[in-house]
This record gives structure tokens, sequence and C-alpha cells, in this order.
């Protein structure tokens, strides 16, 4: 892996991202790009899942190691399965936040891994985590993620509204991953997002050149 | 894990306490001068076609400058249904193919199931991320199981990836560039072989590190055939191999013959037991 040089701070494979979640009337819009980069030079798969599901109606974006961000979901599915059966109940989106939180925050020497946790429960409704690198659990109504989220922080503070409907909450999705694809070097690929709802989930995948446009393009 | 880790499975969680060692380990040695790795310096591709998976690989295993083997087996048996491709460090490679199949084979003695693509991998990816990159094996792993046809890839670090074609190596940017061309999906045998094959071939031109013969192996729900090799090198030199030469080859000059006197010191005999 030396050929590929690398002056970043994730060995191996990076998910160099954009991702993001946003809550909307009765459900949760979560998405990413499907990128994985090794030294912001080589893109080592173009069509990388980082929107991984952990439980039936809740999901996960990941950013940062692509080795330690999988070995940390693969642990919280576990945990999350295992919680729900003991608990004989679908568990809440709070908890798989907090089993992320846990390995992150105890791990945080040896991990490189952030994530937003997304989903739908009985208790709370829609909801959307931020576990970051150190282990912080913040609850937000949007939130964004990865290198790629700088070049869209203006947008998403403009455009969201707390009360969209789906289809209007989607395309927000859409444009900020399309804006942000669109500028950030390391993420690229396909949009993949899942549509949260009470009712189930949908998945949406929009390949790279049926993405929005905008003037400069 | 129960059903196929005889070892001490690891407490559940993560344990890095190996990571730690190996890098104190690189502090206590004076210098840092760790003993240098022998490389594979290869080119490996999977492509998944119709009916199945084609894995190639090139043949060469170098120690520095010098070729090391012109017929290195890169292609790893895991299991009747499931190959693995390994470039990278050769002896991790070889060590860590060598454990997956054990284990594997284990657990289909335990449980009385065919083993699944996606479980060796699971333990691949395990392991090497319990290792946290210290072991080098950069694997291919493609079969065909009762869920279908799957090729995924594995990195040193732990990452994992489930693509339809895939190569790795020292010479992987050149075959990736024939695969991105020439990959369909549902590709027919032949055609699925010939690009597989194309594929090495191209990382055994343009990369120093991969050359000589290409090896394939299709594995189909019938079952997986291993050719190798495939192709072999255009370069081959086509030695006699026999070196017996006549008697009078060679004139001889003068001949001088000088008995040895020996004397019998000690005579013993043993019945050997033959009942």
């Amino acid at each position: 892996m030396e050929k590929h040089y690398t002056n970043s701070q994730v060995k191996g494979v990076s998910t160099g991202t954009t991702i993001l979640a946003a809550t909307f009337d009765g459900g949760v819009v979560i998405g990413s790009d499907s990128r994985a980069s090794i030294g912001g030079e080589y893109v080592s798969s173009k069509t990388i899942n980082k929107v991984i599901q952990v439980h039936d109606r809740i999901f996960c974006c990941i950013a940062g190691s692509l080795a330690d961000a999988q070995a940390v979901t693969k642990a919280a599915k576990f945990h999350l399965a295992f919680h729900s059966v003991q608990m004989e109940t679908p568990p809440l989106v709070i908890s798989a936040a907090s089993v992320l939180k846990e390995l992150c925050y105890k791990n945080k020497d040896e991990l490189q891994a952030g994530f937003i946790t997304a989903g739908w429960d009985r208790k709370k409704g829609a909801q959307v985590y931020v576990v970051s690198l150190g282990g912080m659990l913040v609850r937000q109504p949007i939130t964004i993620g990865g290198s790629g989220s700088t070049y869209i922080y203006g947008y998403v503070d403009a455009k969201y509204k707390p009360d969209m409907s789906r289809d209007e909450c989607l395309q927000f999705a859409l444009n900020a991953l399309s804006l942000a694809m669109g500028r950030d070097n390391v993420s690229g690929g396909v949009a993949n997002l899942a549509v949260i709802t009470e009712e189930g989930v949908e998945h949406v995948v929009v390949p790279g050149d049926k993405l929005p446009r905008f003037h400069d393009e | 894990m129960a059903l196929s880790n005889i070892l001490e499975t690891p407490a559940a969680g993560f344990n890095f306490d190996n990571a730690a060692r190996n890098a104190s380990l690189e502090g206590r040695l004076e210098g840092g001068q760790t003993p240098k790795p022998l490389k594979t310096g290869t080119t490996i591709a999977g492509v998944v076609f119709k009916d199945g998976v084609v894995l190639g690989a090139d043949t060469r295993a170098t120690s520095g400058e010098v070729v090391a083997d012109k017929m290195c087996a890169k292609i790893h048996y895991i299991a009747p249904n499931i190959y693995c491709c390994g470039a990278g460090t050769a002896a991790d490679t070889e060590k860590t193919t060598d454990l997956l199949a054990s284990n594997l084979a284990i657990f289909s003695l335990n449980s009385g199931r065919n083993p699944r693509v996606v479980m060796a991998v699971n333990i691949l990816q395990d392991m090497l991320y319990r290792y946290h990159g210290q072991i080098g094996a950069n694997l291919i792993l493609g079969g065909a199981d009762c869920t279908g046809n799957h090729l995924y890839s594995v990195g040193p670090y732990g990452s994992v990836n489930k693509v339809p074609y895939l190569t790795m190596g020292s010479g992987d940017l050149a075959a990736l560039g024939i695969l991105e061309d020439g990959f369909r999906p549902d590709l027919e045998l032949e055609k699925a072989k010939e690009l597989v094959r194309l594929a090495i071939h191209a990382g055994i031109m343009s990369d120093l590190g991969s050359g000589n013969n290409v090896d394939i192996c299709v594995i189909t729900k019938e079952g997986a055939d291993y050719i190798r090799p495939y192709q072999e090198s255009e370069y081959k030199d086509d030695r006699k191999m026999k070196y017996r030469y006549r008697p009078g080859t060679t004139p001889v000059l003068t001949e001088k013959i000088v008995p040895l006197k020996l004397e019998v010191v000690q005579e013993t005999v043993q019945q050997m037991d033959t009942a």
C-alpha cells in the first residue's frame, strides 16, 4: 500500500466522505456518497456502502477509517441484536447511538471513525444523533459529517426547514450531497440514501450522472 | 465463533494488545531495524460471471531484485467452493489463508454445513482488524455458495469491499484498466476467463514485481477448476533438462588405481524378528 502515497491521518482505506441525516415530518432521511480513497489520491472503491443498517429501523453512516468503521458497526449490530432480544422490543435510536458512542469513547486512542445514527422508534419518533471521533454524542434535527460536509454548511443552514415533507427532504438531501461531491475530491460516486419512517425503510440510490446539477457544471 | 475456533476466542469487544506489543517491539530493536518481509509483488484479479467467479494470479515471487520463485501459487484453497488470492507479505497471506481454511473445515465438521463466502470474509476481517494492519495481507476472496456467487476484497487493516470485479497487488492498476474496460455483468465463462487472463497479462507486462505464468481458478456451484498454469510465459526458456553425458565425452588422459587395504575389526550379528 506504500505506493499510494498518503499524508492523511487515516491508515489504510479511508472513507473521506460526505454523510448527512435530516428529520422531516414523520421520518428521517440518511445518506452518503460512495467513494473510498487511499491517501487522498487513489479511489480504491467507487461503490462502497457507507449507510449501514444496524437494526430494522436504525441506520448508521460511517466516516473515517473504513476498517475501524466497519468493525465498530459490526460490533454495534451484534450488541443491538442482543439487546433487543433481551428487552423483547426493538431498540431505541438512542441505544444504537450509545452503543457506538461507548465503543468510540472507550477505544478513542486506537479508533479513527465517526458516525451519524438515524432512525425511528416508538418512544421519540424520528431522531438523528451524531457520534464524533472522540466519542461525543449529540442529538440534532439535522447533521452533516465527513470531509465534504465543510462545503455545504452554508447550503444546509440556509435551506433546511424542520417540518418538510418526505419528497422535499429527499430533494434537499440529494442537493446537499451533490454539492459536496462536486467540490470535495474524496467524495463521489453514487448517492446512497435511506428514508426511514414508522411504516418501513426505503432505499434510494442515485447514480452520479443523475444527481442534481448546478449552474457551474 | 464457537463452532469454528478451537483456539482461545478473544474476549468480546476490541483487543488491540498485539498491535501495542508490535509497536513496542519495533521501538526496542536498535535503530528500528525490523527484518524486511518477503513480498510477493503481485497481480491478482477476480471477476464475477454468470455462473460463478473467476480468480486469476501471476506466479512470480521476488526477493529484492531476484525472482525467488517462478511458479509460486498465489491462489489459495479455503474450502471446496471458496478460493483466495493473496498479495502483500508472502508469509502473511500464506498463514492467514491456511488458518482460515482450517477454521472453516472445523466449522463444516462441527455444524454439518457448507461454509459461506461471507463467513470466510467475516473471520478474515475480524482477525486482520485485531492486528491493526500489522499483518500485510491484501486478499481477494471468491466463491460460490448457496446464496450466490460472491467476490470480496479484504485489506490489511480489516476493511472489506464487495464488488463484481477486483484487482490487487503491485500490478493492480494495470490490471484494473483492463477490467474497467472489459467487464460486463453476466459474462459467459470463456469471456470471463479471457478477461481475467488479459488483466493479469497487463499486470505482468507493466509491473516489474509480477511475471511468469498466469494461474486461473474457476469456481461454480459444481465445484472449482484450478488451472495452473492457464497461460505460460512467452519468455519461457527452452531447457533440455537433461544433463547426462555419454561415457567418453571427456577424454581420459591417465588412469591410476590404488587399492584400499581394509581390516575387519569387529563383526556383530543381530537377528531381525519378522514374526
